[in-house]
């Protein structure tokens, strides 16, 4: 198979530009592969090397390069980066040609090696391949282009790319996660938005704490994020431009808007309105500002979170008494309950593929994450605790990330709230690691749709 | 009187979270009900009047933002304290615990703060002097992961604009 490949990469969120070519067809795919549809009990043992330069500059980018994606695979709980202490052929050697007994006596069966080039222009040159190591065959090998100081983003894709080779699904390295950033005792808390990379890199905190914020939720255009703001004390849904920092409320609202989602399409905003005290659903179209009211009950409808194909939402409403799981058509007929475990349920957020809906459930004094279908079938609950709450998808439905907070002492002491990301198999819960107490994550679409 | 037991309990319970002694603070609010004597420096009107005096909050069951008879004995002396001073104008606060989710509980708090809004008019404060706003979970009084500090949470505080 012949691939003609030679795509631009627009990147929105940072305004630079990719360029990647596939310069070495890829090959039959080979037996290695991982089913991450099943708990790997198992991960597999693969080598990254650093990849290869010339010059001193070229060869810190080579290494760092190579933990980026050493990291990100390991972090993924399918692959174990082996060791390079234990590696015996060197990445001189390794440039002109793999020893593949080399890597099969320390137990490899992926190789990753890559060589790194400083262009006459001044851009990074960075091209890697993937080897299967027992087959002796490339599986993938790519070339990318880009301005040095973007070394984080190419490690990126390459991870995705040999986790797409590898398991066969799409990668979620190269994202970013928006949350909010808590500091100070429980009663005074300051909350700021904030971003960083998937990997807790290149944070960034995109508002001062001067008013509260909540429950940021990304664009699938990577440009903008709209989220709750106490500005001027009057809680109201923002959309915040990344690019331009400018922060614009949505519409002229009577009552308090909350719980704002982008539509799949991102050309609208779902959210709850209320008005003398009764929530109910809106959209609004964010080109024509016209907004449609979608539930019409005495209870509380909030949370609604808008299938991929967008004709369906599901919303958490407490008509039923307490607060339970409906599906709607997107036209807001049909309100159908999905939730019918015991205990109460929340935060329904529908999966990129379609297939799940992740919600937090409280049962009997503990909170927990879940997974449902979206007839409400086949739940499975991943994770569980004092509290566990606000689930977000990864791009490829295959990782979640959620906040988990500890309960407070008899002073308001501990209370430590962070984000993990688990595996919807219930496997390979992580800590998230950033500056202060983090909570309210929302996962981005990938940056570079590699 | 009734709403007195109900503000007794509720500072015992402060200072037991605490574990600190009585602040003068304390000591002011479970005072006698004349209190306005020993406190000078309280101008009739104002927020301090309203929250030593009257009581300035309400408190709910979990989940639930019916108005308790405690909570509707509370909300008639501050009606009839909005009545006599009627150049005040306030903001209902409603607040929740923290077992419940964000959102939820931004909705549940918006609920808390127009059931003692919608009290305090039926009572003929005029609702234009009434404003009410919803902080969810977000801004506890006892930050203790406790059952008696999440009663203290899940309230509506009456603030003097």
């Amino acid at each position: 198979m012949t691939h003609r490949f030679f795509a631009r990469f627009a990147c929105s969120a940072c305004a630079l530009a990719f360029l990647a070519t596939i310069f070495v067809a890829v090959e039959a795919r080979a037996e290695l592969e991982i089913d991450i549809t099943r708990g790997v009990a198992e991960p597999m043992p693969l080598a990254v090397t650093d990849f290869y330069g010339e010059g001193q500059g070229e060869k810190k980018f080579g290494a760092n390069i190579a933990s980026v994606i050493a990291a990100d695979l390991e972090r993924s709980g399918l692959f174990r980066p082996i060791d390079p202490k234990a590696f015996i052929q060197d990445v001189a050697s390794l440039n002109v040609l793999p020893r593949f007994g080399d890597w099969r006596i320390i137990s490899a069966q992926a190789l990753v090696q890559g060589r790194v080039e400083m262009t006459v222009d001044g851009r990074l040159r960075v091209e890697f391949r993937l080897w299967d190591v027992l087959a002796e065959k490339q599986m993938v090998g790519l070339a990318y282009f880009t301005i040095p100081s973007n070394w984080r983003s190419v490690a990126h894709i390459v991870s995705d790319a040999i986790y797409k080779r590898i398991t066969g699904e799409s990668g979620y390295f190269d994202t970013r996660i928006v949350y909010i950033a808590e500091a100070g005792p429980k009663t005074k808390r300051v909350k700021r938005l904030a971003i960083m990379d998937q990997d807790g890199e290149r944070h960034q905190f995109l508002t001062t704490g001067t008013d509260l914020v909540l429950t940021p939720r990304f664009s699938p255009t990577l440009q903008e994020i709209t989220y709750l703001s106490y500005f001027k004390g009057v809680p109201r849904v923002y959309i915040f431009n990344i690019d331009s920092g400018r922060h614009e409320i949505l519409g002229d609202f009577p009552g308090m808007t909350f719980a704002p989602r982008f539509s799949p399409d991102g050309k609208s905003v779902i959210f709850s309105m209320s008005k003398a005290g009764n929530s109910e659903i809106y959209v609004m179209d964010l080109a024509t500002r016209s907004v449609r009211q979608l539930t019409n009950h005495s209870a509380i409808d909030t949370s609604p979170s808008m299938a991929p194909d967008g004709k369906k939402v599901v919303f958490n409403s407490d008509r039923s008494g307490s607060q339970q799981l409906y599906v709607m058509s997107s036209s807001g007929a049909d309100p159908t309950r999905i939730s019918f475990q015991k205990g109460r349920y929340a935060t329904p957020v529908w999966s990129p593929r379609g297939d799940l809906i992740a919600f937090t459930r409280i049962y009997n004094g503990e909170f927990y994450i879940g997974v449902m279908r979206p007839d409400g079938a086949g739940e499975r609950l991943i994770t569980k605790g004092f509290l566990v709450e606000a689930p977000t998808w990864a791009p490829n439905g295959r990782v979640l990330m959620f906040f988990r907070q500890d309960p407070s002492d008899q002073y308001g002491r501990g209370g430590k709230t962070r984000i993990y990301s688990i595996d919807i198999t219930g496997h390979n819960e992580r800590e998230v690691i950033t500056p202060e107490d983090a909570s309210d994550p929302a996962w981005s679409p990938l940056i570079h749709n590699n | 009187m009734r709403f007195k037991i109900v503000s007794l309990i509720a500072v015992a319970g402060v200072v037991a979270a605490c574990g600190t002694a009585p602040t003068s603070e304390t000591a002011s609010t479970s005072g006698d009900g004349s209190a306005t004597t020993s406190q000078p420096k309280i101008m009739p009107g104002s927020a301090d009047d309203l929250r030593v005096n009257v009581g300035d909050r309400v408190f709910f069951a979990f989940d639930r933002y019916e108005l308790t008879a405690e909570a509707r004995a509370t909300l008639q002396k501050q009606a009839a304290w909005m009545l006599a001073n009627s150049n005040v104008n306030v903001t209902i606060e409603g607040h929740c615990d923290e077992r419940g989710t964000r959102e939820y509980n931004l909705a549940l708090g918006d609920r808390r703060a127009n059931a003692a809004a919608d009290y305090l008019m039926t009572l003929n404060v005029p609702s234009t002097r009434i404003s009410t706003i919803s902080y969810g979970k977000e801004r506890p009084v006892d930050p203790a992961s406790t059952e008696a500090a999440w009663a203290q949470n899940r309230r509506s505080v009456t603030v003097v604009k």
